[in-house]
């Protein structure tokens, strides 16, 4: 049935598919582009063929910011997708209180990073709540640099996120762990088993599609990281700016009149290619599943 | 076969009415319980974890009730102030304008809402009831961006920002964000849980494009349209790397990096930090409290959809 004229439809589309190639779209193609040049602003721009990328791949401050992602990646995805499913666990079943408690998990969560970052760089300050616990407890004599220092500050970072994260998770893993019956719990438990063996040989395989979709959530979002080092490092990066992120890099690259937009655009091209990195990964180990299981 | 049937002495005792129990007795068969010393460690754990998830929130707004004659670093720390006061939510203005860094949040955040929750709608429906050639180039156009992550485009984005003459302004914050092809799917896969009949039976009854969006479909879809409203906003009013790019004017900043700023370039007193983290922390955790139940649902729907 003809029920509208035939560009009603498109009219209705019109706003969304506009802002997507005006702000998604374009931006991307002329990241692109803006790669292989070596443009500035209010500057000629001139072709330069692959002289940013061969940039890219001698420039010391990427390499750091590379190690830096790369370590966020590494050590957020384990901790991001076992903590959240144990959180998951503890608060599954409908005991009294359990909506105040899955809603208080999840605070950190909608709070924003900067605010977050902000407390945390109060609480871990060299005058901070536990920097005074360690000293009182006699774990340490002096206050710990925590944020002066490239290790101890990535490693902060990281504790923020995870931290932050836990709630979001929670939540992805309590809809997943609602799908699973009770059955092989219930069975599992007149064979015997203890609740560590349930829940390596029942919770884990029934929610195993729920962690691959989260940890790679979590690793194209970790290699993204920009706020919490920026903050709990006040935009420096650092010691040295070794902990800059390749967002920060981004930022510090392509920002300003004297900003050097050829080459933050080949860091772009960059980050892209590497956030892609776990979705084919986790396409590559759905096809191999298949493979083995012709059915 | 259920574990009773085993026992048919029990079925012929009058049943005795008792307070249903919240968790399991030894020997009991019914296993959806726990145990009674599980019950207690599960509390246990859970509220250990409470402590550590609100520790550092409670900690901070009670930083920022302390008088400046109260000492900060004493161990162990006084959580309750000993002299509480308000005047760090009035100090912390002398330093950066705060509130009026919550005022431009605010104004960016319900601008979003807006334009994301109406166009959402407008384009959700298109998509998901109606008939067009080319639907397939619109779906695409709007999927394939959800691959790209915004801090790749955010260098380009900043010079159409700046061609565009909104450097500096709050609307070049706002207006990448005005609609997101997120928002769009979410919407139409509501859309797409109207049955088509009521549909076809509004336009015999010869109702407008307009008066279907209106009476048919906005009803149907609200529940949805609230989770990208609370997503949009708590989006918006968190975000911080877009306005830090676009805004180099402390006198447009939002709060966030205005936040930002106030913490590196004054050093200030931390009594001062606290009370604006709570201004930006407040509004948003008591919004989340009165919609929790919407929240849950849309962060489950995206983990599944997205």
């Amino acid at each position: 049935m003809r029920s509208h004229r035939w560009f009603t439809p498109w009219l209705l589309l019109a706003p969304a598919l506009i802002w997507v190639l005006v702000f998604a779209l374009w931006p991307f193609l002329n990241t692109v582009v803006l790669s292989f040049t070596d443009a500035r602003p209010l500057r000629e721009v001139t072709p330069v063929g692959l002289e940013q990328y061969e940039r890219l791949l001698t420039d010391e401050q990427f390499g750091y910011a590379l190690i830096t992602c790369l370590i966020y990646v590494v050590v957020c995805v384990p901790l991001l997708t076992i903590l959240p499913l144990l959180l998951a666990l503890l608060v599954e079943k409908n005991v009294p209180g359990i909506a105040l408690f899955r809603t208080t998990y999840y605070f950190p969560v909608i709070a924003s990073v900067v605010v977050v970052a902000l407390i945390w760089s109060w609480l871990f300050d060299s005058k901070g709540v536990i920097n005074q616990a360690l000293e009182w407890m006699g774990v340490v004599d002096q206050p710990i640099a925590f944020l002066v220092d490239r290790w101890w500050l990535l490693g902060c970072a990281i504790l923020l996120t995870v931290w932050k994260g836990m709630g979001y998770y929670m939540v992805v893993y309590l809809a997943a762990l609602g799908n699973v019956g009770k059955d092989l719990h219930e069975a599992a438990m007149l064979d015997g088993a203890s609740s560590f063996r349930r829940f390596v040989s029942v919770t884990i395989p029934s929610v195993r599609g729920a962690m691959l979709l989260v940890s790679v959530l979590i690793a194209v979002s970790a290699m993204r990281v920009f706020t919490e080092l920026d903050i709990l490092s006040n935009g420096t990066g650092g010691p040295g700016g070794y902990d800059m992120s390749i967002v920060m890099l981004i930022r510090q690259v392509g920002s300003g009149l004297n900003g050097n937009l050829g080459y933050a655009a080949a860091i772009s091209v960059a980050l892209f290619l590497l956030t892609l990195l776990p979705l084919v990964a986790i396409a590559f180990m759905n096809r191999e599943k298949k493979a083995k299981v012709p059915a | 076969m259920s574990l009773t049937t085993q026992r048919p002495a029990d079925a012929e005792q009058p049943q005795v009415l008792r307070k249903e129990r919240a968790f399991r007795r030894h020997g009991s068969g019914d296993f959806s319980k726990p145990t009674l010393a599980g019950l207690i460690t599960r509390y246990a754990l859970m509220i250990v974890v409470l402590l550590l998830v609100i520790g550092p929130f409670v900690w901070q707004l009670s930083t920022s009730f302390k008088g400046p004659s109260e000492d900060l670093y004493i161990f162990p720390p006084n959580i309750i102030p000993t002299d509480p006061t308000l005047e760090n939510y009035s100090k912390v203005t002398d330093i950066v304008p705060v509130y009026t860094y919550a005022w431009h949040s605010l104004l960016i955040a319900v601008g979003s809402v807006i334009t994301n929750v109406v166009l959402s709608v407008f384009a959700g429906y298109a998509l998901a009831l109606m008939k067009f050639r080319g639907k397939f180039i619109a779906l695409g156009i709007l999927l394939s961006t959800m691959l790209l992550p915004g801090e790749v485009t955010i260098t380009a984005n900043l010079l159409t920002i700046n061609a565009l003459g909104l450097a500096n302004t709050l609307w070049g914050v706002f207006l990448p964000g005005a609609i997101a092809a997120m928002n769009v799917l979410l919407i139409a896969t509501a859309c797409r849980m109207i049955p088509q009949d009521v549909i076809d039976a509004a336009t015999v009854d010869g109702a407008t494009t307009w008066q279907r969006i209106r009476h048919i479909v906005w009803p149907n879809v609200r529940g949805m349209a609230s989770v990208v409203a609370i997503f949009t906003f708590i989006g918006a009013w968190d975000d911080y790397l877009w306005p830090l790019m676009v805004l180099t004017d402390p006198a447009n900043y939002t709060l966030t990096v205005g936040m930002a700023y106030l913490n590196s370039n004054f050093s200030p007193d931390p009594r001062l930090i606290a009370a604006g983290t709570m201004v930006a922390l407040i509004p948003i955790i008591v919004l989340f409290s009165i919609m929790q139940r919407f929240f849950f649902k849309g962060v489950q729907e995206g983990a599944v959809k997205g």
